[in-house]
């Protein structure tokens, strides 16, 4: 059995990974794939955690382990499509209007 | 068995370092959608061997069927444009940044996982139900406690395809058109061409010429 550190081990190095390339990186679509690698990042040590503290619970629907990291992941999950439609949507403007893709030519607000 | 788990875990994770790392170092973002790919799909391996199953499919449907293929769609519709050519403008800053980031975040890993070794105190892996992290477990979460929250991920997921589609398909029109978008020809319909005050150029607004008496406006029908 796998420790449970490694996991999160494993997930701390992925989020330094995608957060390095997020600030080195200028074509904008890649800093958006960064942006999805810091959060799966974050989800697997989501998972990691809940795996690690399987405290019971009851209600009046459900009585067993919590779930609440898969939850949490799930709706992170959810959240995360929703920035890929927009952002991806935010790119495509971007292009019609400049041409290209690179993030330090998104000037249009400056002076 | 614990062999065939460490195996799995340790292909797993190295599968993802690579495909992160592709996301990351690649010029062409085509390759970094396929290292996003790969990474997603070790993620959800990782799931599975985590005892979520669910959030694996989930994993798998949404990531590697929606999201990739949506990003994929964007960098073959901007075609040759979506990679950009590197350039060295600012780039000590670039890597300054990324380094103090990248720095920081190893020194945080290393100094809690000394921590750690020191304190001796494992995390603990109980041993799970069959049913956990499974469809029916995790439904009978979802749909109880986590109601709300489900219903307004529900409400933003709605309210971002609608922001996609404003977003994307910009302003139709020339009268609603700003400047910039204007000058790019940024509608799908043709653009008349503008008419020309004498004197003006591309970014000078109307009120900004001033036009001398006699020197550069045209000379109209002198007899």
């Amino acid at each position: 059995m796998i420790p449970a550190e490694h996991y999160v081990i494993l997930s701390a190095l992925l989020f330094v990974v995608g957060g390095v390339g997020f600030l080195v990186r200028r074509n904008v679509l890649v800093t958006l794939m960064s942006i999805e690698v810091m959060l799966n990042a974050s989800n697997l040590a989501l998972v990691a955690f809940n795996r690690s503290r399987l405290a019971h619970v009851a209600s009046q629907t459900y009585v067993g382990q919590s779930h609440t990291g898969q939850v949490f992941a799930f709706f992170i999950i959810a959240a995360e499509a929703a920035e890929v439609a927009v952002g991806l949507a935010i790119v495509l403007a971007f292009y019609r209007l400049r041409r290209t893709v690179r993030s330090d030519e998104a000037d249009l607000l400056k002076n | 068995m614990t062999a065939v788990g460490n195996i799995y875990f340790y292909a797993c994770a190295l599968m993802a370092l690579v495909g992160a790392l592709g996301v990351v170092a690649s010029k062409n973002p085509i390759r970094g959608a396929m290292g996003l790919l790969l990474l997603i799909l070790s993620v959800a391996g990782l799931f599975l061997a985590l005892h979520a199953q669910f959030l694996a499919a989930i994993q798998l449907i949404v990531y590697a069927g929606a999201i990739v293929i949506l990003f994929l769609f964007v960098i073959m519709l901007l075609g040759p444009s979506a990679s950009t050519p590197s350039d060295r403008r600012g780039i000590a800053a670039r890597v300054f940044g990324g380094g103090l980031f990248g720095i920081a975040g190893l020194a945080a890993l290393w100094a809690v996982v000394s921590s750690a070794m020191a304190a001796n105190r494992a995390m603990p892996m109980p041993v799970p139900d069959d049913s956990f992290g499974g469809i029916d477990a995790f439904g009978s979460v979802l749909f109880a406690d986590a109601l709300v929250p489900f219903e307004l991920s529900s409400g933003l997921l709605m309210v971002a395809v609608l922001g996609a589609m404003a977003v994307a398909r910009g302003r139709q029109g020339q009268k609603s058109m700003s400047k910039n978008e204007l000058e790019v020809g940024a509608s799908p319909f043709p653009v008349e061409p503008q008419r020309q005050l004498p004197g003006q150029t591309a970014g000078v607004f109307s009120h900004e010429i001033h036009l001398h008496e006699g020197s550069e406006r045209p000379k109209e029908s002198a007899p």
